[in-house]
Order: structure tokens, then C-alpha cells, then sequence
């Protein structure tokens, strides 16, 4: 059987949540490989979330929050935008593959957009293979 | 020490009619959610939401002594204070619930392979299981709401709802950029669908205002700054005033401009073409000219061209002054080329009857195209090119007077107030409701509202109604005097702070601070003022700070159970 990839993705309540329900809306088909988990602002994703999940076998994770400017507060995505460099450069040093971390904004109306880089991402983590992590 | 209680979850996986169950086996979660640990309880329901669906939640809690409530259906976005509501009702803490969305984030999605969307149904219920297992119950924060509101613009919409909250007993603060009450209203004649002159409807108005001693008037004055939330927003004023007032509320009226048909039809080259709006201000100065042919063209700009959208009010703006000039030039032709009128609503059909019958013509070119192809000057007329698609051929028309119907277009610093009120604009540049059906005159931050045609085009009966719409709103929580948010605030523990003031850097409101606490320098949050998005809980590295409802438990618990 083909390698399916598990996926996190942490999504902001007021953008990228609300784009995956768009998504929904207008039955915009992606990859089943994700699970999302709602908070309120991308800000709220604690490195020690994403490095919990890697050690939980996660394949990839992704962050979706709102674009810059857009933060319900104000200035929650450009921290989440500094940590995820800081973030990939930490998981550079542990072995794992920092593409495995995607950060995308996402608005409330971007169905499209959110279903198409969901679909992107799953298959550049099935091309990458499982995460070393997960062994 | 309490005993920890012992856990008892219920679980309710909604069909959502074929929504859900027609693209993933609802029985087989049903079973598997069964299997999970503290589960005590599963049901499937045709519909959780339907009246039957509530009952039954409320139901099971009493009978099987349930105390963590999970749903799995639609999304928490719309449902969950519905679901909570139920929990509440059946005496339970209603942050023991937990929304499961398996319709718009999953079986909408996958729609065509069932069994990756059953199973990925089957992982979503285990997270909320887990998480629902931590959920602790929680107290929602009461902030008191000041009573008076910042209305920031005043024209029609403005003046409408400062009028009706002042008359509800509110102080209101209006605030307007030009030195007169009115706005686009100043620039018009006579109004549709009355045929009511406008002068006369405003001085009505600003008389009202005059008189109303609870609205005061900033005339020549803008907003500067806007700190703050519900309930207690502060606000600084620049140019002629620059009072700081404090509000319990802010509705934005600044409505719109019409859109200058610049390069459109030799607009900016022959001086006898015109807009709507430069032919409102000569029927009103009685600067009309002997104009023996007179060309109005339609959608200049609008429906596809400069902009996506109709703009609502231009063919009937135009067909009230085609008969203005029908009665003041009777033997000039008049002519409306367009591209589908649209008389919307029970009296405006009636309108362009009227308008036909006392001889304006109507000319209907083919929806898609420019209305009109060309316009040239030519000894001294106007010759207006049009394909006619019933004569299935070109016409021109000699005209002394071209006057083009452009649409309304948001007002250039529209951009600045949305930053400045964190509130967004949509895709065709106007102020962006919270819903559309649900909340159409709602911003989604709470506290702040819209009215009139800074919303969208509107005419002045639409942006009178909006007015009255967004008043009552704003005047629930001033009336009640307080509001309730969630309590998504964080909790410190102070003897794991370092006072390292992380935290208060980070807050974009200012809800944390450094106090003293038996000899020490610790964080301490203000609930009024904290929004409960989190960036502190996550930029304390010394692990002090603990979300209400978001807590790092109740996170990691999801994590932990993605892969089995
Ligand atoms: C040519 C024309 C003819 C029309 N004819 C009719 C008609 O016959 N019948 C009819 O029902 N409707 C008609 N309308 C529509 C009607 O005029 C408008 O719908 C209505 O006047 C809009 O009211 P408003 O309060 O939303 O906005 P506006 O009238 O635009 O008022 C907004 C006010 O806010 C102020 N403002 C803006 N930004 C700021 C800021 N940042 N700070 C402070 N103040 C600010 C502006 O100066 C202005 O005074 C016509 C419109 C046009 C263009
Ligand atoms: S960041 Fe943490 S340790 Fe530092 S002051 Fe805030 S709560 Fe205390
Ligand atoms: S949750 Fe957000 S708003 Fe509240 S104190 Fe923390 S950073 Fe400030
Ligand atoms: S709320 Fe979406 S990123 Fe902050």
C-alpha cells in the first residue's frame, strides 16, 4: 500500500478554520491525510506543540493562520511567522526534514486556496516519506 | 484534596440528514467512539441541531449522569453556542462540550472516498475525546459597557442612527470630516422614489439633530486613534476637535463616492458630458440648458467593467431625472440606454412604466458589452454609437447632453478606518459584514457596527433601515450595560513566574502587567481587556501561564492522539 502520510494542522479560528469550512462549503475535495486542530490564533502554536507532535509520529504539520494585517489579533501571525523560521531551523538540527512545517495564510474565503495547499503539502510529505520521528 | 470525579462522556454524531452520513459510515464512528476510554454514552441523530437533536443531549445528561458533552457534525463556528446552550440548559458547565467537525472538514471534503472519510472521522472523535477528558468547567467574564457611542460619518445613515440611539437615551459622539451635516445628500435634487426634495429632507434632519441634546457634533473632525473594546473603547478626534471621548460602542457610517468615468466616453475632454451626480447639482442650481436630445448611458464603469458589482441606485437615479427633464424640456428626446434595468422591489417597476409612458425611451443593448461603443463630437452634437441588438444594427444618436451613470465606489481612506478599527473590507472594497444573512450590519469584532453605503451601495430608504439596524444592535449591550466574553483568559503561576515581563511584551492590548506579590515581580492578566488569543501562553518559556480552554494539556492531548 502506498504511504498515507498524518498530518496536523493547527488553524486559526478566524481565517484558516474558517477557509477549511469554506473549503467545505463549496465541496472543494483535498487529501483525507490531515486533521485539524482549532485554535484561536496561530499565535497560540507553542514550538513545543509542533516538536510534540514530530515525537508523536507526525508525518508533517501545518500551521494556517490569518494574512498579515489580518490577525483577529492584530499581530498574532507575524510572531507565528518569526517562530516558524526559528522552528525549521531547530528541526534542521534534530534530523527532521524542515519542510515538514508548512506555514500558509489562509482567509475566511479562501476555500480554494486552503484546499489546494493541503493538497500540496501531502504530497510533498509523501514524496519525502515518513518522518524519521516516527520510527 | 477533591477526588477527581470520575469522567462520564457522551457522544453525539450527527448524519446531518445525508450531509454527513451520505459520505462516511456514521454507525461505524458510533461504534468505535464506544470504544474510547470514559465513553459512556453514544448516539446517532438524524439532526443534533433539529429540536429533537437538543433534546436528546439534554436528555442523556440527567439520565446518564454525562459530564463532558462531545458533537460531532457541522463546525463550532456556527453551532457551538447552540450545543453549549443545550449543556447549560441540562445543568452542565458549558466549557465541558466539545465540538467534532466531521461535515465541513471532512465528509464535505473527501467526498468520494468513504472510507478515508470514516476513518479520518473515527481520528477526529478521538481528539475530542481526549480533550474533552481535560476540559475544565469555567465562569464567562462579565466587562461593563459604557453607554454612548461613536458614530463616525454624517451623512443620511450617520444622522439616522445618532438620532435613534439619542432617542433610546444614549449619548452619542458624531463625528464628521466636512463642515456640514449631510453628505452625498447635499449634492442631490429632487429624491426617488418620492420625488421629495432632498434639500428639504436634510434640513429636517439636521433640525432633529440641533435639537437633540444628547448628540454632539464634531464637525471638520476625524477619528485619530481608537483603543480599547467593547464596551470600553477610547477614542482621540483630530482636526477641529480634538476631544477624547470614551465609548461603549462605534458604528461606521462613511459612505461612499461615486466613481469619476475618467478616460469614459471623452468624459474628461467634452464639457456636455456629465455624471449623474454634476446633473443633480444643475437641476438643483436650475443650470439646465435648452437640450434638445439627451443621452443617459448606464453601468458606466459598473457591472463588470471598472467595477465587479450594480450599483443599486444609478437606474433609478436616472430614470427620475429623465422625467424631471421630460417635464422641464418637453420636446427634447430623452433616451436611457442599458443593459437590463434594474427596478428592484414593489414600486420601481411602477417608476419606468411612468417614465415610459411619458415618452423617456428605453434602449436595451446586449448584457456583456459596453452600453454604449462610441462617442465622438461632430458639428457640435454628441454622436453616441450603440449597437441596437433588436434592429440588429448600429445607431447613432446626436446628443447635447451625455450623462453617464457611474457606480458608487468605496471612499479612498475607507482603508485607513479599517485599520484603524481592525474591521476588514471585502473584495469590492466595502466594509465586510459578520455574516451576511446572520449579522448584516455587524462587524465580527464585537462592538462595532456598519450602516449605509460604506456597506455597499444603498439607496437612502436602505441606508435608513441599516441606520435603525445597526442603533438597536449597538444598543443591546449598552442597554444591558454589560457584556459577557469568553473565558479564554490566561491563569498565571506565580510561583513558576520569573517576572520576566515576556508576556506583557508580546500582548497586543495591554491586558498583562507586572505586579508585586509578596516580594516578588509577577505577571498578572486583565481580563477586561485580554482577547484570550494566546500569544502569551505561548511565549512563556518558564511555562507560567495557562489558557482558559486552551490549555497546553488539552492541546497536547489532541497531538497525542492523531497517530495510534
Ligand atoms: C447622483 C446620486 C443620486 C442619488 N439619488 C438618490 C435618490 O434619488 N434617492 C435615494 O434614495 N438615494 C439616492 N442616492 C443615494 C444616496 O444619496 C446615498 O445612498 C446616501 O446619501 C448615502 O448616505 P450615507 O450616509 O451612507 O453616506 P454619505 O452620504 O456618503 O455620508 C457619509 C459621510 O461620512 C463622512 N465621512 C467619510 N469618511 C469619514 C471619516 N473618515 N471621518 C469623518 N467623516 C467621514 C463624509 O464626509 C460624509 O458626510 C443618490 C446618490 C447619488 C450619487
Ligand atoms: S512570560 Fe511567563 S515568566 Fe515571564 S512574566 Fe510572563 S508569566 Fe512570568
Ligand atoms: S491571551 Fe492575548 S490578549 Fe490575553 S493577555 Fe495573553 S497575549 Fe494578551
Ligand atoms: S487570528 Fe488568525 S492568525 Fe491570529
Amino acid at each position: 500500500m502506498s504511504f498515507e502520510p498524518k498530518i496536523v494542522a493547527f488553524l486559526c479560528n478566524w481565517c484558516a478554520y474558517a477557509g477549511a469550512d469554506m473549503a467545505g462549503t463549496s465541496r472543494i475535495k483535498y487529501p483525507a491525510n490531515v486533521v485539524p486542530i482549532r485554535v484561536m490564533c496561530s499565535g497560540r502554536v507553542d514550538p513545543e506543540f509542533v516538536l510534540d507532535a514530530f515525537e508523536k509520529g507526525a508525518d508533517g504539520v501545518f500551521i494556517g493562520g490569518c494574512h498579515p494585517g489580518d490577525c483577529h489579533y492584530v499581530s498574532g501571525n507575524y510572531r507565528t511567522r518569526k517562530r516558524v523560521i526559528m522552528m525549521k531551523k531547530l528541526l534542521q538540527e534534530m534530523g527532521i526534514n524542515p519542510a515538514r512545517l508548512r506555514l500558509e495564510w489562509v482567509s475566511a474565503t479562501e476555500g480554494k486556496k486552503f484546499a489546494t495547499v493541503i493538497e500540496e503539502f501531502v504530497n510533498e510529505i509523501k514524496e519525502l516519506g515518513p518522518s524519521p520521528e516516527g520510527e | 484534596m477533591m477526588m477527581a470525579e470520575e469522567l462520564r462522556i457522551g457522544v453525539f454524531v450527527c448524519d446531518c440528514g445525508t450531509n454527513i452520513a451520505g459520505f462516511l459510515d456514521v454507525p461505524e464512528v458510533c461504534e468505535y467512539a464506544k470504544t474510547l476510554p470514559d465513553v459512556v454514552y453514544v448516539k446517532e441523530n438524524m439532526y443534533t441541531c433539529s429540536n429533537a437533536g437538543i433534546q436528546e443531549i439534554m436528555d442523556a445528561i440527567p439520565k446518564y449522569r454525562l459530564n463532558r458533552v462531545v458533537v460531532a457534525s457541522c463546525t463550532p463556528r456556527t453551532h457551538e453556542p447552540l450545543f453549549r446552550k443545550a449543556c447549560e440548559d441540562a445543568g452542565l458547565n458549558k466549557f465541558l462540550f466539545e465540538f467534532v467537525n466531521i461535515r465541513d472538514q471532512c465528509s464535505w471534503v473527501h467526498q468520494k472516498e468513504r472510507e478515508k472519510a470514516t476513518e479520518k472521522a473515527k481520528d477526529l472523535v478521538r481528539m475530542g475525546v481526549a480533550r474533552a477528558r481535560l476540559l475544565e468547567p469555567l465562569e464567562e467574564i462579565e466587562i461593563p459597557v459604557e453607554k454612548s457611542s461613536l458614530i463616525i460619518g454624517g451623512g443620511v445613515a450617520g444622522m439616522t442612527a445618532a438620532l435613534s440611539l439619542a432617542e433610546q437615551g444614549f449619548e452619542v459622539h458624531l463625528v464628521e470630516r466636512e463642515c456640514t451635516l449631510g453628505g452625498l445628500l447635499n449634492g442631490i435634487n429632487e429624491l426617488y422614489p418620492s420625488d421629495r426634495d432632498a434639500g428639504a429632507l436634510l434640513d429636517e434632519m439636521r433640525e432633529k439633530i440641533e435639537g437633540e441634546k444628547r448628540v454632539h457634533v464634531y464637525l471638520e473632525s476625524e477619528v485619530d486613534h481608537v483603543d480599547g473594546y467593547i464596551g470600553n473603547f477610547s477614542v482621540k478626534l483630530k482636526g477641529k476637535s480634538r476631544d477624547e471621548l470614551k465609548v461603549g460602542t462605534i458604528i461606521v457610517a462613511t459612505g461612499a463616492q461615486p466613481y469619476e468615468p475618467m478616460y469614459m466616453y471623452n468624459y474628461d475632454e467634452y464639457e456636455n458630458v456629465i455624471t449623474q451626480y454634476e446633473l443633480e447639482r444643475m437641476l438643483k442650481e436650475k443650470k439646465t440648458g435648452n437640450w434638445q436630445k439627451i443621452v443617459f448611458i448606464q453601468c458606466v464603469g459598473g457591472r463588470g467593467e471598472r467595477v465587479r458589482y450594480c450599483s443599486r441606485i444609478c437606474c433609478m437615479n436616472s430614470i427620475k431625472n429623465a422625467r424631471l427633464l421630460r417635464k422641464l424640456l418637453p420636446d427634447a428626446e430623452i433616451y436611457i440606454i442599458h443593459r437590463g434595468m434594474q427596478t428592484y422591489g414593489t414600486v420601481y417597476e411602477e417608476y419606468v412604466r411612468k417614465a415610459r409612458e411619458e415618452g423617456v425611451r428605453f434602449v436595451r443593448v446586449k448584457d456583456g458589452i459596453p452600453t454604449a461603443s462610441s462617442l465622438e463630437k461632430r458639428n457640435g452634437k454628441l454622436a453616441v454609437g450603440f449597437y441596437h441588438p433588436g434592429l440588429r444594427r448600429k445607431l447613432e444618436i446626436d446628443a447635447d447632453l451625455v450623462v453617464l451613470a457611474t457606480p458608487l465606489i468605496q471612499r479612498e481612506d475607507a482603508k485607513r478606518i479599517s485599520q484603524l478599527l481592525k474591521v476588514p473590507l471585502g473584495q469590492d472594497g466595502f466594509f465586510f459584514e459578520a455574516h451576511v444573512k446572520l449579522r448584516p450590519v455587524d462587524f465580527a469584532t464585537d462592538g462595532i457596527f456598519m450602516a449605509g453605503s460604506c456597506r455597499a451601495p444603498a439607496d437612502i430608504n436602505e441606508c435608513m433601515m441599516q441606520a435603525m439596524a445597526a442603533a438597536s444592535r449597538a444598543a443591546i449591550p449598552m442597554a444591558k450595560g454589560y457584556v459577557k466574553t469568553e473565558p479564554y483568559t490566561p491563569t498565571i503561576d506565580e510561583e513558576r513566574c520569573m517576572g520576566c515581563g515576556v508576556c506583557v511584551e508580546v500582548c497586543p492590548y495591554g491586558a498583562m502587567h507586572l505586579v508585586e506579590k509578596n516580594g516578588r515581580r509577577v505577571a498578572e492578566n486583565i481580563p477586561a481587556a485580554c482577547k484570550g488569543c494566546g500569544a502569551c501562553g505561548s511565549s512563556c518559556v518558564h511555562r507560567a501561564i495557562s489558557m482558559g480552554h486552551f490549555r497546553d494539556e488539552q492541546i497536547m492531548a489532541q497531538i497525542d492522539e492523531v497517530v495510534t
